[in-house]
């Protein structure tokens, strides 16, 4: 034991030595590591960064709240079974909801009716195309994700008499009303005069695809009177316990089987959706996309780890006269193993280091040119890629440092 | 500090050899052979050879006689194709490579003809060396180092690198750096092959002492001059021992 580390310490002598006496060629040696490890962290810095912002976006549709609608956030072969499925009333949610409140200790808190459609609004002069328009009841206070920047939500009073309110996404008040407050002011969808009583606060973009900040929230009440249109109508069924999900969704299945009167064994005429479901969709995109990306900026690694192989060679048939004298003096087949082990694992080792404080500078020189990047350059990260280049180190090195732990020492010392 | 050794370049005053004490080495029908393409050449065809504690031997030979094949296997850099190889008692001629590495550590202090040195260390990390290996902790480590160089006169030495040395000044690195560990034989192959004939006599002056001193020394050469330090010459020729003597 106390051999093993002697040898150790001096292997760790003898390698720093050798990047010194080789400075040119270490430092070249070590930029194909450089760049391998800038590679490979920026890459995971990204992956990272697509990994929060989807997150970020998944926690828009709420961690506890389910969704009722006529279609599955999936894709489906037989849509054929699925388009004639009855449309969602709110008359359903209603049912629901006494579902609800007559099931003793109900995992489920409360059912919303929600009408989703497009829309245009004008503002005086200003108008704004392909704004999201929400038509809920008062409920949705309690299942609404965002918080209310200014003024406040409408009530379940305002709600069912059908007033002329609405509430603002930060981006259709900001654009509407671009000098001063949207509150109290009037907006005119479809042709009708709403007055805004509140703005929410912001939120940002779903998955990159549509803004959440671009909806309008108005009673469904109001907005079936006012416009007559029919709208998509979906349930937000809010859950008392997020960590008990699944038993919530069971749970919801059932009540909406009650609520459709269906029979046992007649397939459920409706879908029960949450943003996991999202997540199964999405999961192996995403693990592709950073398979791709780890798999290409690894090339770059391995370009990195063969310049390291072949120095290692170089460096081994450099000094066989060395190695033959070491094995004289009594040196074993391990320690010469060590020594070149040692000495290309150390390159690796400061190449990844200076490689991980590259990418830390570009990541914080990103972050501060490109707020809105969500780049994320973790310790786990950290941690991998100097693992990485230490395994670098050793999987180049192990073939030249074996050849060296074997060579015959009469050969070894014969050499010039 | 002992005082310098003997750096007079006149030849040693003879004295008489010391008695033999017990078997180092015992060499018994000892055969290599080597295979180069279809040929198979016969270094050494049976030798026994018998080397007791506190020798001065010198193994003499023209190139091609199996000299240097007798010297690996006397340094256990090599073992025998056939035949038997003990050292101290111990059958070295089955060893594996770790367990020769061990050997050589321990019972075997090399000094080459091209010394050897590691060229980037200084002569104290040079001669530390072999005890790296045998895992001696630092401190003990620098002491013995420190013994062995003052011992062939270069105490004030010890910080040189061998590019700052001379000729014989690295020779009496490599020779302490041999000497370090405690080995049972010194061996010497050609020792004196790089150095200019004064620098040389210095160097056999100093194996003198150490014979004196009670080391055991095996001299690889192929000049009679050095040959004549020993206290005993084995000749070689075409792989078999032709004579062997005390020095006329």
């Amino acid at each position: 034991m106390a051999r093993l580390f002697q040898e150790l310490v001096e292997s760790v002598r003898i390698a720093f030595g050798q990047i010194r006496a080789n400075g040119l060629r270490s430092v070249l040696t070590a930029l194909g590591v450089i760049i391998g490890i800038v590679a490979v962290t920026l890459m995971g810095t990204a992956i990272n960064g697509i990994d929060i912002g989807f997150n970020r976006s998944l926690a828009m549709l709420g961690e506890d709240v389910l969704y009722v609608q006529r279609w599955p956030w999936r894709r489906v072969e037989d849509w054929w079974s699925y388009v004639n499925r009855p449309a969602l009333e709110v008359e359903t949610a209603e049912r629901l909801n006494r579902v609800i409140e007559a099931t003793p200790g109900s995992l489920l808190e409360v059912a919303v009716p929600v009408a989703t459609r497009g829309t245009s609004v004008r503002a005086g002069e200003l108008r704004l195309a392909g704004v999201m328009l929400f038509g809920t009841t008062g409920d949705y206070a309690r299942i609404v994700t965002t918080d209310v920047a200014e003024g406040r939500m409408f009530n379940a009073v305002e709600a069912s008499v059908g007033r002329p309110v609405c509430v603002l996404g930060s981006a259709v008040a900001e654009n509407l009303f671009p000098s001063g407050s949207a509150l109290d002011q009037q907006v005119q969808i479809r042709g009708e005069l709403y007055t805004v009583i509140g703005v929410l606060a912001k939120q940002g973009e779903f998955l990159g695809l549509f803004s959440f900040d671009n909806q309008i929230v108005a009673p469904l009440n109001t907005m079936r009177r006012q416009t007559g249109i029919r709208a998509n109508l979906d349930l937000r069924v809010k859950v008392r316990d997020k960590t008990r999900l699944a038993a919530a969704e069971e749970e919801l299945i059932g009540a909406m089987r009650r609520v459709r009167g269906q029979l046992p064994g007649e397939r459920d005429n409706f879908s029960v959706n949450q943003q996991q479901a999202f997540k199964e969709q999405l999961d192996p995109v995403k693990a592709g996309i950073a398979l791709a990306g780890l798999f290409i900026t690894g090339l770059s690694l391995f370009v990195g780890a063969i310049g390291i192989m072949n120095i290692t060679f170089v460096s081994v048939k450099e000094r066989t006269k060395e190695i033959g004298t070491r094995k004289a003096l009594g040196a074993r087949r391990r320690t010469i193993l060590l020594q070149f082990l040692i000495e290309a694992v150390s390159i690796c080792l400061i190449g990844g280091l200076v490689g991980l404080g590259v990418t830390l500078a570009a990541s914080l020189v990103l972050a501060t040119l490109l707020p809105a990047l969500p780049i994320a350059f973790s310790p786990g990260l950290m941690a991998v890629s100097v693992l990485v280049s230490i395994l670098t180190g050793v999987v180049s090195g192990f073939a030249p440092a074996w050849g060296a732990s074997r060579l015959d020492p009469v050969v070894a010392l014969r050499y010039e | 500090m002992p005082p310098p050794i003997a750096m007079s370049a006149a030849a040693p005053a003879r004295r008489p050899a010391r008695a033999p004490g017990d078997l180092v080495i015992r060499i018994e029908g000892v055969t290599k052979l080597y295979r180069m393409g279809a040929e198979t050449i016969h270094a050494l065809r049976g030798v026994n050879l018998k080397i007791r504690r506190n020798e001065y031997l010198a193994v003499m030979g023209p190139s091609g006689s199996g000299k240097s094949t007798l010297m690996n296997m006397l340094g256990c850099l090599d073992t025998p194709s056939a035949g038997r190889y003990d050292f101290n008692g111990k059958d070295v001629a089955r060893m594996v490579d770790d367990e020769l590495a061990e050997i050589r550590n321990r019972e075997i202090g090399f000094v080459f003809q091209t010394f050897n040195l590691l060229p980037r260390s200084d002569a104290l990390h040079n001669v530390e060396l072999p005890l790296v290996y045998a895992g001696v902790r630092p401190a003990a480590r620098r002491e013995r180092a420190l013994g062995a160089l003052r011992n062939v006169g270069l105490g004030d030495r010890i910080h040189h690198k061998p590019n700052e040395m001379s000729g014989g000044q690295r020779q009496r690195v490599a020779i302490a750096r041999a000497l370090v560990n405690h080995p049972s034989i010194l061996l010497a192959d050609e020792p004196t092959g790089n150095l200019d004939s004064r620098t040389g006599e210095e160097i056999m002056a100093l194996f003198e002492d150490l014979y004196e001193q009670g080391h055991t020394i095996i001299v690889v050469t192929h000049e009679e001059n050095i040959a004549r330090h020993a206290r005993r010459v084995v000749r070689l020729r075409d792989g078999l021992i032709e004579s062997d003597g005390p020095v006329a």
